[in-house]
């Protein structure tokens, strides 16, 4: 809401209170103001003149030679180039020595060997913004209206001396959507009285009753609680005075006539938003306010052609709608030049209603605004009373008799009780209750004792937004100022703080990645529906994907389920700036429902996403950097997993999951007491298409599903003895066929070499020509040892053989000498 | 023999002397001392000599040997010495060449900042508390008092997913299934972190995705004035000692009274400059009472239990403190821009 101090004025006093100055306290009472507009961009010296006469000027088509009286000694001749000037006019004039908004000074000048003392102006040369100027005046030089006096100062006859305080409004407050509102709050910041005008005294109506005339019936009071019309003859439509298109542009509001402007003006002062028909255009001068009806349209001022919908609430004259209720009228029954009688509307529209249909139709108007936050019941009648008494000035109207108005809700003033006890218990504060009820009276709010140290409190219908006690604490608090309220430490008891144990986990695990060597990255929760199917979700029945209603781009239309496409995404984002080692991270939700229209919350899997791909080691002169490959990858969950004590339940199945490559890649399962395995994720090389369709490296990636693991995570520390007798190491190396997986073989060496064996360990893997076709060797370490006392020879022996024989039996393996 | 043995003594030394060789040394320990040499070959005549010669010789003996030996050895540490300090020399490195590094990840700047900020709020003793990021409406508006067409709600435009479901606007949602989840125990004293969305077009300041955390607490005497005692002391540990706050009246639905909360300056202490836009202050964050209607949602009577509730945007606290541009570096993960944060 712009707040024109001008204007202001009229009913606060703002003496010896500079704009800067009020513009912080209003602040620091609640309403932030945004910006402070100076009207007057700079201009000096552009008084009023008169164009006496107009001549071509003899060496130039398109310039004039004027003679203007402005209120010098002399008169001007100026030469100018506007295509409006006209001997008779009323116009700007910047006389030499002035300046201009845009730096330019005037000067004594020849034009084509004419002298020239000054320069007619137009309005945008005044600095003003010429959108908000009328139509006609927006190209050439501004005319003014006759009534201006030649000589006068420009920016004393266009309101420029004004400076514009921009109220960048909460929703709450749309009491001071109106400049009624923003001098009681004014008021109350500054201890200043208010004094508004008060229209009923001075209306006079003439003629016979409206009613006579006009009728009005509601259809659905639920949404239209008051309707309130007048009815005006006899007006004539021109321009408004000057010093209301100066008070409207002030606003940001464009003047268009004199009755378009008054209920522009009148709903810039009450907040009350107006509507003006022609009632000529109504069928026998009827109002009759309902729902619109599915594939029902109406022609909006705009011009465009608006399909309703059921929810919509319609102004219609009982044949035909004429206005969209609240939002913008019709064009049928607009107000035009030839308009002589009008209905005048001064209405209470249900705020969702009207915020509904403004939304949908994507209309947001000054008044959609207003009503939307729910206007002030007890404005409606003064405001039509306004506007009716403006018209009756300003455009000749006669006003006739009566307000023909539906059933109307009864206007009450509600009433709150408020204990100074709560007051100052829920600030901390020790305000006495004369300071409470001076804050009261500031507000206009009206108190009355009703027991000790309770007041009643009396609330304006304007302040809607006062509602229960906690409201009134609200209003003391800001008004008695927040840098008031003491400091204070929470009393009670003192609790303890501290991370649930998922939460830890997920701290821990961070840590682990960051301080071996991953970079954490986190990336945007929507995605390209494509990039849901290309890796396999982690949720064990088929989940579907969840979609935005309304995405902003099909880019970022559905929620990811996987991380591992964002990963990829980073990998080619940073490929092109040739970064091309990384080993990154994420920990998040990924998305899946089992739905497909979505009825409860979809599931959110925390997920732990990797991606590596480059070399490891940076090229440097002692450092042979090495490609990185599977078993860095793995290595590093393996990492994690023995972090949380897992890694004995953990097992990877080669099963060719989606997206990866076939042979290097698989599915991760844990293990649990009951011995189920549960898929918790994934790892491998992308598949190499994939890798070729993003111009990539070769890039290992896995995912792992976190909640699995918090939930099974063992790592309580009990300390077991030292071992006191020595191990015995003996290495087995065996020729098997290259389908057989390590993982089998060092199970089997596991069952068979029975309980003296304390760790096996693969440390040579090779193929080659000399073992055959077909054929790869694996040698393994093992070490045997008994708690108790040492082992001996024998013992070792036959254990071991136990091993080998079960290898050999198991995979026809060859043992090597 | 006692001449011959103060000679050979004489010798021997004269020879040590001059010797500059390691090979040289030994030999003449050899040829002086070794089992055929000549400090052997003359005490082979002991045997001739007098039952009290010969104590008198073996002394003079031992004594030639041992003023030889004595000698020898000092050369021979010399030779060592110089062959030690030789080969340390040789083995000499360039020390400016560069090391073999640890790799080294890090920690993305947005977690730091929310793990530093958990880490202030639990020393206060706070839990942390977390939920869906896809909210029902009923959660994230309606519990908070922002009921179905509340002009409010054009605060926050949101992504919806079906007409009840969404992506949460804020995190305020959690605090509500805190509160429920708690049957009315009180104190409640948790913060809330988390991503949230908006539908905003991206820019440098804007980002449909961002992070908040959010404090609730809930008490049978809590004051405003503790709220402005909390945020003072989180606010200190946070960004300093020095660090002064300043609430303007302002506007939630969920909050009475409400406030924004200006910090001084991280950048020039409250001096002024371009980035507070000359003011000294900055806005950081938005808090409150927790209105009556919210806490009533949660299970808790708003006459006997009273409540504050405060939300902060991780990234603009994270661009603060590092003094970051553009909100959307955050989420491009850059290495370039992600490497800068390993120290944090």
């Amino acid at each position: 809401m712009k707040v024109s101090t001008e204007w202001l004025a009229d009913y606060v006093s703002l003496e010896n209170v500079q704009a800067e100055e009020l513009a912080e306290q209003i602040t620091r009472a609640g309403i932030e103001i945004d910006d402070i507009e100076n009207r007057n961009k700079g201009i000096n010296k552009v008084v009023v003149g008169y164009v006496k006469s107009k001549e071509k000027h003899p060496d130039a088509d398109k310039l004039n030679v004027c003679i203007v009286d402005a209120g010098q000694e002399e008169d001007l001749q100026i030469v100018c180039g506007a295509k409006n000037v006209d001997a008779g006019q009323h116009v700007p004039v910047a006389l030499v020595g002035a300046k201009m908004p845009d730096g330019m000074e005037i000067k004594k000048a020849k034009l084509r060997g004419m002298a020239s003392h000054g320069m007619i102006c137009s309005a945008r040369e005044l600095g003003m913004n010429d959108k908000l100027l009328p139509k006609d005046q927006q190209e050439g030089i501004l005319v003014l209206p006759a009534t201006v006096k030649v000589g006068t100062p420009i920016s004393q006859v266009l309101g420029l001396d004004d400076q514009v305080l921009d109220f960048d409004l909460t929703p709450n407050r749309s009491d001071c959507l109106s400049m009624f509102g923003a001098a009681y709050e004014v008021g109350a910041i500054l201890g200043r009285d208010v004094t508004l005008p008060s229209p009923e005294k001075e209306l006079v109506e003439v003629g016979d009753p409206a009613v006579d005339h006009i009728s009005v019936t509601v259809s659905t009071p639920e949404h239209c609680s008051h309707y309130a019309a007048r009815y005006i003859t006899g007006v004539k439509i021109t321009s408004s005075p000057l010093w209301m298109q100066n008070r409207l542009m002030a606003a940001g509001v464009r003047p268009i006539n004199n009755i378009v402007d008054i209920t522009n003006y009148v709903m810039l002062e009450y907040g009350q938003p107006l509507h003006a028909f022609d009632a000529d255009k109504l069928t026998n001068g009827k109002i009759d306010v309902r729902l619109a009806k599915d594939g029902e349209t109406l022609v909006t001022l705009d011009g465009q052609e608006r399909k309703l919908e059921s929810h919509m609430l319609l102004i219609t004259d009982g044949v035909k709608p004429v206005a969209l209720a609240g939002v913008m009228g019709g064009e049928n029954s607009e107000v035009t030049a030839d308009t002589v009688n009008i209905l005048l509307e001064s209405a209470k529209f249900d705020g969702g209603t009207v915020r509904k249909t403004s939304r949908q139709l994507g209309l947001r108007s000054e008044a959609s605004q207003r009503f939307e936050k729910e206007v002030d019941p007890g404005a409606i009648i003064p405001a039509l009373n306004r506007a009716a008494l403006l018209i009756s000035r300003h455009a000749e109207g006669t006003v006739h008799p009566g307000i023909v108005e539906s059933a109307s809700a009864q206007v009450e003033e509600q009433t709150i009780v408020l204990s100074l006890n709560k007051l100052n218990r829920y600030l901390g504060t020790d305000l006495s209750m004369l300071e409470v009820k001076t804050i009261f009276a500031r507000l206009h709010f009206a108190c009355a004792d009703t027991a000790q140290g309770v007041i009643e409190v009396r609330i304006p219908t304007r302040r809607g937004d006062i509602m229960c006690d906690v409201d009134l604490i609200e209003e003391i608090a800001r008004l008695y100022g927040y840098d008031n309220i003491p400091t204070t430490a929470i009393e009670g008891p003192t609790t303890p703080g501290g991370y649930t144990r998922p939460q830890a986990l997920r701290r821990d695990i961070r840590r682990l990645m960051t301080h071996g060597g991953w970079q954490e990255v986190i990336s945007y929760s929507f995605t390209h529906p494509a990039l849901t199917t290309l890796f396999p979700t982690l949720k064990s029945e088929g989940g579907h994907a969840v979609k935005l209603a309304m995405p902003m781009s099909e880019e970022r239309s559905v929620l990811r389920t996987s991380i591992i496409p964002q990963l990829l995404d980073t990998a080619v984002y940073n490929a092109n700036r040739k970064q091309y080692d990384l080993s990154l991270f994420e920990m998040g939700n990924v998305f899946f429902s089992e739905e497909e229209q979505l009825t409860t919350q979809p599931n959110e899997l925390a997920v732990l996403a990797l991606l590596l791909t480059g070399n490891n080691g940076q090229k440097q002169w002692n450092v042979t950097p090495q490609k990185v490959d599977f078993f860095d990858l793995k290595g590093a969950l393996e990492t994690v997993f023995e972090r949380l004590g897992l890694q004995e339940s953990i097992t990877y199945v080669a099963n060719q999951p989606e997206g990866y490559h076939p042979g290097r890649s698989a599915s991760i399962y844990l293990e649990t007491n009951s011995g189920n395995k549960h898929l918790v994720g994934t790892l491998g090389q992308i598949h190499p298409e994939l890798q070729q369709e993003r111009d990539l490296n070769d890039v290992y990636v896995a995912e792992l599903l976190l909640q699995p693991l918090y939930d099974y995570t063992n790592y309580e520390v009990s300390y077991k003895e030292l071992q006191r007798f020595p191990a015995v190491e003996r290495d087995i190396a065996v020729v098997v066929d290259s389908s057989v997986e390590a993982g089998d073989l060092l199970a089997t060496i596991r069952k068979a070499a029975g309980e003296l064996l304390q760790s096996v360990q693969v440390f040579d893997v090779f193929t080659g020509s000399k073992l055959g076709e077909g054929k790869k060797s694996i040698a393994i370490a093992l070490q045997y040892r008994h708690h108790e006392r040492t082992l001996t020879d024998e013992e070792v022996t036959a254990a071991h053989a136990d091993a080998v024989a079960a290898l050999e039996q198991t995979f026809q393996a060859e043992l090597r000498k | 023999m006692k001449e011959k043995l103060q000679a050979l003594r004489e010798e021997a030394l004269a020879h040590l002397r001059d010797v500059a060789d390691v090979q040289v040394l030994n030999d003449l320990r050899v040829k002086y001392l070794g089992k055929k040499g000549a400090l052997t070959e003359i005490l082979r005549g002991m045997g001739s000599l007098s039952a009290e010669e010969r104590p008198v010789i073996g002394q003079v003996g031992n004594e030639v040997r041992g003023a030889i030996e004595e000698v020898i050895d000092a050369k021979q540490q010399e030779f060592q010495k110089a062959e030690t300090a030789q080969r340390l020399q040789a083995e000499k490195v360039d020390v400016t060449l560069p090391g073999r590094k640890m790799t080294q990840g890090g920690i993305h700047p947005l977690n730091k900042v929310i793990q530093d900020i958990e880490e202030i709020f639990i020393g206060m003793g706070y839990q942390i508390a977390e939920g869906p990021e896809v909210e029902t409406d009923y959660f994230n508006f309606e519990a908070l008092n922002l009921p179905k067409n509340h002009p409010a709600r054009d605060m926050q435009d949101t992504f919806y997913i079906t007409e009840e479901l969404l992506m949460r606007t804020q995190t305020s949602p959690v605090q509500v299934r805190t509160m429920q989840s708690m049957q009315g125990e009180v104190p409640v004293k948790i913060i809330c972190p988390g991503k949230v969305y908006r539908r905003d077009d991206d820019d440098a300041t804007h980002s449909f995705q961002f992070n908040q955390i959010e404090g609730l607490v809930i008490g049978e005497n809590i004051r405003m004035s503790d709220l402005k005692g909390t945020l003072l002391q989180f606010m200190q540990e946070m960004f300093g000692p020095d660090t002064q706050i300043r609430l303007r009246p302002s506007f939630f639905p969920f909050t009475e009274p409400s406030a924004e909360v200006d910090v001084t300056c991280v950048k020039c202490g409250g001096n002024g400059c371009r980035i507070c836009k000359q003011s000294g202050w900055l806005e950081i964050l938005g808090c409150g009472m927790v209105h009556p209607k919210v806490l009533e949602m949660g299970g808790y009577d708003p006459e006997k239990y009273s409540g504050f509730a405060f939300g902060m945007g991780v990234e603009r606290i994270a661009m603060l403190k590092y003094g970051i541009d553009d909100i959307r570096h955050f989420y491009n993960s850059d290495m370039a821009f992600l490497k800068q944060f390993a120290t944090i």
